[in-house]
């Protein structure tokens, strides 16, 4: 596939080719902390607009490109057992440094060909009721779950509603608030409304660094808001979509580290801290401190308002 | 029938001489209406029963027992997380205005009541209220509603009414999809039961969250009903839509409606239901004080066949 460069990465490309082809040591170590230099520079100035565009980036490291590092070994498992297979949404039984987990996630597609199989990663009801019959393996044989979360949004269609779109997704909100096993969730690129949130009721919730988690996508709410599909950039700003902001609003507990340059210039390195905290994770459950009561009241702590009594 | 009936009125002189807001367009048949009549009518059409949108209060007056609702938890309402501003306008200043407009503290009005006789927690989402749309105030406010129906041991019936999510709270709007479904599952676990009515328009995430978990789920005719908005789903998809798509009537061939009730049925259908199911039903002396209603004071009234035009100072 191409190179796909955006605007805010073309320097940095720039560099990275004048470093390539620099004749002495001297030059090149010259160039290198230029480029060091710029990437502090564009990446610790980055908007809110810019990571949605990172978080969309056409080379951005997909869900299976993930597993693909981060399991030993896959098992993919398929259909609701009601109506079809759902190809937007991946779930299967996985094993991690030697145990077996349960996981369950979005998968955008790479090619044109696979983007149109899985939809863009826009799961249909099915998707969410097999990734909920997943959950429920899960907690029988008490094994953990881990989510990924890679998704625009749900799915605009007709099918969608006739399948009971809101339902499914009310179902797997539900479920989730009473199932007995841990549930680690991972926002890897694009976190969008209740499609995502059908699989993030999560004990815990990573993010990584330059992902984005939101209502609905920023064009839509400046369509919405502003009247105007162009004012996207002020409304992901508005929004507050970025990980450090949902850290501060109490909506994840931590914030994955990408590579320099963001997950898509170096997916071996994405795919580690994802390891990273999976492990870290088992090992909390391990140690004993899981309880079922911290995610419920993690959720009905959810939200800010006015209290004029207490 | 319709055609007759309007021209009864159209009979006294043209519509143009009569004030504005006597009369209405009905959005069902699109017959010129008289607006009392439809007012008279539980805001339904008189020629066609299409059902119109009501205020949280009218609907607390024809489906209560009468004087019997007493509202709760009116001290909780929106903050401006997010600092979020639209042009010139803070969302608290879209707040104030919503407040000012509809006389409302939120989208959601709670409340304990009586329903023929028999002791409800009560919950009406009102459209005039930045479209019921789901903020965190209005995701509390349902929480602490199911708390005090499982406190009370007594059924909760929601009227359910929402054009999406709050989008001035961003993600915190989106978490009261998981935090009203965690609501849902203490009214689960505690064997509360739960009555949902879906009312014109239920849609995005409160019919992705709350509206949809209930154990009995009604709707009224002709809501609009769905997850997607019907907009969205024609312009991603670039097709017409067909026809009646997202209505109640679809979404109960779709299997997801136990039944459709006529505004006029609701309060002796929902009445007959929450007394079937509720851990401490009323006694039959109970449901029969319940039909009290006081002589209405007397209002401008409708012209029959026979009488003249109204007209409005
Ligand atoms: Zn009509």
């Amino acid at each position: 596939m191409a190179e796909h460069i955006l605007p805010f990465e073309k320097p940095l490309f720039e560099l990275e080719a004048s470093v390539e082809k620099a004749n002495s040591d001297e030059e090149r170590s010259k160039l290198l902390e230029q480029l060091a230099q710029e990437r502090a520079e564009v990446f610790g100035n980055i908007s809110p607009w810019e990571r949605v565009q990172l978080a969309r980036h056409p080379q951005r490291p997909r869900m299976l490109d993930f597993t693909g590092r981060i399991f030993e070994d896959f098992i993919e498992l398929h259909g609701d057992r009601s109506l079809g297979d759902d190809p937007a949404m991946v779930c299967g039984i996985a094993r991690f440094q030697g145990r077996t987990v349960f996981i369950a996630g979005q998968q955008k597609g790479v090619d044109t060909d696979e983007k149109v199989l899985r939809n863009w990663g826009m799961p249909h009801p099915e998707g969410y009721r097999k990734a909920l019959r997943i959950f429920r393996l899960a907690e029988r044989f008490q094994l953990p779950i881990i989510t990924f979360v890679d998704t625009p949004a749900a799915h605009p269609g007709i099918e969608a509603e006739e399948h009971g779109q809101g339902l499914a997704i009310a179902q797997n909100l539900l479920v989730c608030s009473q199932l007995k096993t841990p549930i680690l969730s991972v926002v890897l690129s694009e976190g969008g409304s209740g499609g995502a949130l059908a699989i993030a009721v999560g004990d815990r919730i990573a993010m990584f660094e330059y992902a984005v988690y939101m209502i609905c996508p920023p064009e839509r709410c400046a369509e919405i808001l502003w009247r105007d599909a162009e004012q996207k950039s002020v409304a992901a700003s508005a929004l507050r979509v970025t990980a450090p902001d949902l850290m501060e609003l109490g909506v994840i507990d931590t914030i994955l580290t990408e590579p320099n340059g963001g997950a898509h210039r170096d997916p071996d390195t994405a795919a580690a801290s994802v390891s990273t905290e999976i492990a870290a994770f088992l090992k909390e459950c391990d140690a004993g401190t899981w309880t079922l009561d911290k995610r419920q009241a993690r959720f009905q702590a959810m939200g800010q308002w006015v209290d004029t009594v207490s | 029938m319709a055609f007759f009936k309007r021209n009864r009125f159209l009979a006294s002189g043209p519509k143009t001489s009569i004030p504005d807001g006597v009369w209405m367009k009905c959005p069902g048949c699109k017959e010129t209406v008289y607006k009392n009549e439809v007012e008279d009518n539980l805001s339904c059409c008189p020629d066609c029963e299409h059902h119109m949108r009501i205020s949280s209060k009218r609907r607390i007056e024809i489906f209560t027992d009468f004087n019997s609702f007493q509202e709760t938890h009116t001290h909780i309402s929106a903050a401006d997380p997010l600092n979020f501003t639209v042009g010139k306008e803070t969302y608290a200043e879209r707040i104030e205005r919503a407040k000012q407009q509809s006389g409302l503290n939120e989208a959601l009005i709670t409340g304990t009541a009586k329903l023929r006789g028999a002791k409800i927690c009560l919950g009406i989402m009102d459209s005039t209220f930045i479209m019921a749309s789901m903020s965190s105030a209005l995701g509390e406010k349902f929480c602490l509603l199911a708390r005090d129906a499982i406190k009370s041991q007594t059924p909760l019936v929601i009227f359910a009414a929402s054009g999406g999510a709050r989008m001035q709270e961003g993600i915190l709007a989106l978490m009261q999809m998981a935090k009203t479904a965690d609501a849902v599952r203490q009214l689960n676990e505690s064997k509360i039961p739960y009555i949902v009515i879906l009312t014109d328009p239920t849609t995005g995430g409160v019919f992705a969250s709350f509206a949809s978990l209930g154990d009995f789920i009604i709707a009224e005719p002709n809501a609009y009903i769905g997850f997607a908005g019907a907009r969205l789903i024609e312009g991603a998809l670039k097709v017409k839509l067909p026809d009646g798509f997202q209505s109640s009537e679809y979404q109960f061939d779709n299997g997801f409606i136990d039944q459709i009730v006529k505004r006029s049925d609701l309060r002796d259908y929902v009445g007959r239901l929450v007394r079937y199911v509720h851990p401490n039903p009323p006694t039959e002396a109970e449901i029969k004080a319940s039909e009290f209603v006081p002589k209405p004071e007397p209002i401008a009234q409708v012209p029959d066949e026979t009488a003249p035009t109204p007209t409005e100072p």
